[in-house]
């Protein structure tokens, strides 16, 4: 019966839920893996050595961090081509476009995903290139990341950059922490403003977190 | 013409199971073979498309209306009667009967009624099973309450929006058997003429109402679930749209049209706010449960009504009628308000207006409860007056709101044309002189899922029905006759819009054949009506053309139909020397004021032959006897 | 009385394949007290006296509950009140001297007809599919043979309020039909009567909807602002709920009966 199954998964993928659920399960995903991310690059304000220990015992746990990359990436594909299928059915949706159109009861989050969407995976191509590769690094030394860090956000604008950064993923998670249960189905109007402000709450928090690594180096704290 | 109404004989409780096993039958498989079309798609029509395509018959089903569910069963509030006794307080199918031909003023067919409330438990049954979210008690059974002055409550309801809801849940039997292909359904498609062939009823003549096609469809039987005339006053709770043309076109065809000068105004509607006033809107009179009705004792004052005390009020129903108070049924209710304004004690900017006070129910149970009942109402009202009812009275006016008149119809309602029936408020049968709160729905719904299948297959299993296509020389005449007169109008050069005249004519016949008649009134209104005809057809103007979405041209027709309906109403009104129900004859009144029928005289219903435009129309009588209801002059002190 | 003047502009366009574009009229005196179609009335009617072809917009019953009426004013599907249709809507809320951007619902599942009158028949298609109990007449048991809690009920009548005007989708910024087509599987799914096709439903459903070519749903709410029944998005979340279980459990039929 596999290819009934697989013809099943292809149809329920097909409509725009079905899309819209794997939206949200990539999601989650990768919001899991921010919040990993963070407790790994945290460890920063604890010494260059803790942190260059750590990012060794990833190098030296190759399915762990291959396992990783490879749940990440194809995560990113698959949030990346539903969103841009439908983005193209929504185009087709609405040929002639409002000469004025209000956006009542929307917030800015929810209406600039696609465009936080697109920075914040600009955003992460850079990041690699930054910290990983070392590509766009003046000064990357692949053996000692604790010292790519400081060096990096040493320089106020790539800190800045990245401050930026961390505020169009908060605006991008919020939409998508709370939309997340409307498009699986589990929101409740009892607990919808909790789920708002807890998306909220998660969302600033988390960023907040990531973009005190630069404002932290910057202003020397860290060294 | 000898009116045969079919009533079966027998006691009246066995006489619908007794007509039910004389009509014959369709065979099952032959079914299929037949064709049916309706016209309109509220609640008679949409259950009765359904209900037929249930059964296997070919349905094509018209509106006007950009889609079935938005016809103006929609707008109904209140509720649906059924005599169910959920609520063991005394109520039954005899009971139900009863009140509804005593409300009638005694001027409906006994059997008609009697099956009416027979079936009305059927209808809850049936609404319940489509998913029709009726008010409910705690324990998950029905709720009920009780509705327009009924001493027993057996009015089901969804909130303020019973209608739309019962009109969705029909509309969704439709769509179910559109999506089966079994009902082809043409919206925004009017018809503009009726087709017979050796006599019967074969078919409708339509205008595609986007692109002006003019198309004949052939059917073995037509049905006409159009709805009531009350747009003949203009100013009316019906929606723009609703209109007469079905059943005037197809009265001129040879159907009798009877009492039609039985036409309701609704106690509760928002006064008029000046000339551009498009319709008007109606209040739920559930609200009269909880507000008391009052204008100024004295004429001519203008105080703010929270500065006028106690004393210098006239709470005049509760004064006049201390046994109903202010829920009197709805005619009288809107006389004693047209009276008192007429007395010069009216309120608002015109004068035309009492007061409706929920204060003193708000002091009593408090703004909670009263929000809960009647919130969705009460925003309403403010949205449209800019008025807070919760801090100052609500303005009301009575309306044109209803109208029992329409198409003759037998038992099986069929009308005087073999194979074209009329159901709802199109036909004239069971509400009398005046029809009862949350009687409308039972009645539409009763007529289209219950008596039509029924009465529809017994014609067309008895008859032998010849072959006729579109081709047929009757249909083009029909389309020709539809053509010429979109010609006729496209070709004036008037300069007059069709609505100045339709709002000539609402004045009119507001003012001479509205809540007060007199003969002078009438017989003034009969000389009026046709030179206002005359000046329409020469000065109207209609822009565009008949190829495209014309709806001055749709309007234009409806205006010209009601043109002659409205002088027919009048003439019934005049010919009809007695006060019943909504129609009250200033000569004819009791000393307190209240109507007074003439039951040796006028125990009949008038029914009315077209005999062409200018001509005098033929009266033919049905007389109704009451051998079940005591004859009783109504009372509500 | 107030009285005051006001400037339109006018979305005109004579048929489906006509381009379009927008007209001005000044609109000299317009009484506060006058709904805002009343005031369209009162433009046409000086259209017509002068030859010129009057505004095309749909309307019927004028009391906010058929569903008919509707185009945008200024960005704001039926205007800028909340829980209201164009026709309620009251000058009141305007002031002296605005001016008014009037547009169709703009959708390719709603072709306009001519001037602010669309096609909403992919509505009718959506129910069609589905969107009924399917209980012939005469085949139902007695209306309090099956207890309905209330919550359930006033849950369902909730959903059961959606007038089918189509606002929900002239707002989104996707043109998604996910709040009407949400409403109406809400309505049925949430009572007892409707759990036999429960499963079928939302699947069909949802399949049409997919088929008219309205967008997805980005949870902006959009929808919910405008909507005059205020049906909340609630709806669409039961919806997608309800397609997800319907598409996991679904079972092949061994033979198809119907």
């Amino acid at each position: 019966m596999s290819a009934t199954t697989a013809d099943r998964i292809s149809s329920f993928y097909q409509t725009s839920i079905g899309k819209k659920v794997v939206m949200a399960a990539t999601g989650v995903i990768l919001f899991g893996f921010l919040v990993g991310h963070l407790l790994g690059n945290v460890q920063i304000f604890a010494g260059a050595d803790k942190f260059n220990a750590y990012a060794e015992f990833l190098h030296n746990t190759p399915s762990l961090l291959w396992g990783t990359r490879i749940v990440l990436l194809l995560s990113l594909f698959g949030h990346v081509t539903a969103v841009v299928q439908l983005y193209r059915a929504r185009a087709e949706a609405r040929p002639v476009q409002y000469k004025v159109k209000r956006n009542r009861g929307a917030t800015l989050a929810s209406r600039l995903m696609l465009v936080s969407g697109v920075a914040v995976f600009a955003f992460i191509i850079f990041h690699l290139l930054h910290f990983t590769t070392g590509t766009v690094h003046g000064d990357f030394k692949p053996d000692d990341p604790a010292h790519n860090l400081i060096s990096a956000f040493t320089i106020p604008t790539v800190a800045l950059a990245y401050v930026v950064a961390m505020g169009l993923v908060a605006m991008h998670l919020y939409h998508g922490l709370w939309s997340f249960t409307q498009s699986l189905g589990v929101s409740h109007p009892r607990y919808t403003g909790r789920i708002k402000a807890s998306a909220m709450l998660v969302s600033v928090a988390l960023c907040a977190a990531f973009a005190s690594i630069p404002i932290l180096i910057l202003a020397h704290y860290v060294k | 013409m000898q009116l045969d109404a079919k009533v079966p004989s027998g006691p009246i409780e066995k006489k619908w199971d007794q007509a039910k096993f004389d009509l014959k039958l369709v065979n099952p498989a032959n079914k299929r073979k037949y064709s049916v079309i309706v016209v309109g798609s509220g609640l008679a029509g949409a259950s009765a498309a359904a209900s037929l395509a249930e059964l296997g018959y070919q349905v094509k089903c018209f509106c006007f209306q950009d889609s079935p569910r938005r016809a103006h069963s929609i707008a109904a509030q209140g509720g649906i009667n059924a005599a169910k006794n959920y609520q063991n307080d005394g109520d039954s199918v005899q009971r139900l009967f009863y009140d509804t031909v005593k409300g009638g003023d005694f001027r409906a067919r006994e059997a008609n009624v009697y099956r009416l409330a027979q079936i009305s438990v059927n209808i809850i049954d049936q609404c319940v099973a489509q998913g029709v979210p009726f008010a409910r008690e705690y324990g998950g059974a029905l709720a009920n309450r009780s509705f327009g002055g009924a001493q027993v409550s057996r009015t089901f309801y969804a909130r303020g929006q019973t209608g739309q809801q019962l009109l969705l849940g029909a509309y969704q039997a439709l769509e179910r058997q559109i999506g089966l292909g079994r009902v082809t359904m043409y919206p925004r498609t009017e018809m503009l003429d009726l087709v017979l062939v050796d006599g019967r009823a074969r078919g409708i003549v339509t205008r595609d109402l986007i692109t002006g096609e003019v198309a004949s469809h052939v059917a073995d039987a037509v049905v006409l679930g159009t709805g009531g005339y009350g747009n003949v006053f203009y100013l009316s709770t019906n929606a723009k749209g609703s209109n007469a043309t079905a059943i005037w076109r197809a009265h001129k065809r040879g159907a009798l049209f009877a009492n039609p000068c039985f036409t309701q105004i609704h106690p509760t509607c928002i006064p008029v706010s000046g000339d551009y006033q498009s319709k008007l809107t109606l209040m739920s009179e559930s609200l009269r449960n909880d507000g008391r009705i009052w204008v100024p004792l004295k004429k001519g004052d203008t105080r703010s009504p929270s500065d006028i005390p106690p004393s210098d009020r006239d709470y005049y129903l509760e004064r006049r009628y201390p046994a109903f108070g202010n829920l009197v049924p709805r005619d009288v209710a809107s006389r004693n308000a047209k009276t008192v304004c007429d007395e010069g004690r009216g309120v608002g900017p015109t004068g035309l207006g009492v007061y409706l006070d929920l204060s003193e129910s708000i002091g009593r149970l408090g703004i909670a409860t009263i929000r809960e009942r009647y919130g969705n109402l009460i925003d309403m009202y403010e949205r449209i007056t800019g008025e807070d009812p919760y801090k100052t009275p609500m303005r009301i006016y009575p309306a044109i709101h209803y109208t029992m008149g329409g198409l003759w119809v037998d038992y099986n309602l069929m009308s005087t044309i073999p194979g074209m029936y009329v159901l709802g408020e199109a036909n004239f049968s069971d509400h009398g002189a005046n029809r009862l709160g949350a009687s409308a729905l039972m009645q539409g719904l009763a007529d289209g899922y219950f008596i039509i299948p029924y009465t529809i297959g017994d014609y067309l299993a008895s008859t032998k029905l010849e072959k006729v296509d579109a081709a047929h020389a009757a249909f083009a005449d029909a389309e020709r006759g539809v053509k010429e007169q979109t010609a006729r109008f496209l070709a004036s050069d008037g300069k007059r819009t069709v609505d100045s005249f339709h709002k000539e004519l609402g004045r009119l016949m507001w003012e001479k054949c509205g809540m007060g008649r007199t003969a002078t009134g009438l017989k003034e209104a009969v000389v009026k009506i046709p030179e206002l005809r005359e000046r329409f057809w020469s000065e109207v103007a209609v822009p565009g053309t008949g190829e495209e979405l014309n709806r001055e041209l749709e309007k234009a027709g409806r205006v010209a139909d009601y043109m002659e309906l409205a002088e027919l109403t009048c003439r019934d009104a005049l010919a009809r020397n007695e006060s019943c129900g909504g129609h009250f004859r200033e000569e004819y009144q009791t000393p307190e004021g209240e109507a007074l029928r003439d039951d040796d005289n006028y125990s009949y219903a008038a029914a009315w032959e077209w005999k062409g435009t200018g001509q005098e129309p033929a009266l033919h009588k049905e007389p109704l006897a009451f051998e079940h209801v005591h004859l009783a002059q109504r009372s509500y002190k | 009385m107030r009285t005051f003047s006001l400037t339109l502009h006018v979305w005109r366009q004579k048929n489906t394949k006509d381009p379009g574009g927008f007209v001005a009229y000044k609109v000299p005196e317009v009484s506060e007290h006058m709904s805002f179609l009343e005031m369209l009335d009162v433009v046409n009617e000086g259209l017509i006296v002068k030859g010129d072809d009057p505004i095309a917009f749909d309307h019927d019953c004028r009391e906010g509950i058929c569903g008919t009426c509707g185009f945008m004013i200024n960005g704001d599907a039926h205007g800028p009140h909340r829980g209201t249709t164009v026709c309620q809507l009251h000058m009141r809320h305007f002031q002296d001297g605005e001016e008014l951007w009037l547009e169709p619902w703009r959708a390719a599942a709603f072709p306009v007809m001519k001037d602010l009158v669309v096609d909403r028949g992919a509505f009718d298609r959506i129910i069609a599919a589905g969107g009924f109990i399917s209980a012939p007449t005469g085949s139902a048991p007695d209306g309090n043979a099956i207890l309905v809690p209330k919550p359930a009920s006033d849950r369902a009548m909730d959903a059961a309020a959606c007038i089918g005007c189509g606002a929900c989708v002239a707002m989104c910024p996707n043109s998604a039909a996910a709040l009407f087509t949400g409403a109406k599987i809400a309505h049925l799914n949430l009572l007892p009567q409707g759990q036999p096709e429960a499963a079928a439903r939302v699947v069909a459903m949802v399949g049409q909807m997919e088929t008219e070519g309205f967008g997805h749903c980005t949870s902006t709410g959009q929808c919910e602002a405008v909507c005059p029944k205020e049906i909340p998005i609630e709806v669409i979340a039961r919806m997608n709920w309800d397609f997800i279980k319907a598409s996991a459990d679904k079972r092949e039929a061994k033979s198809r009966g119907d």
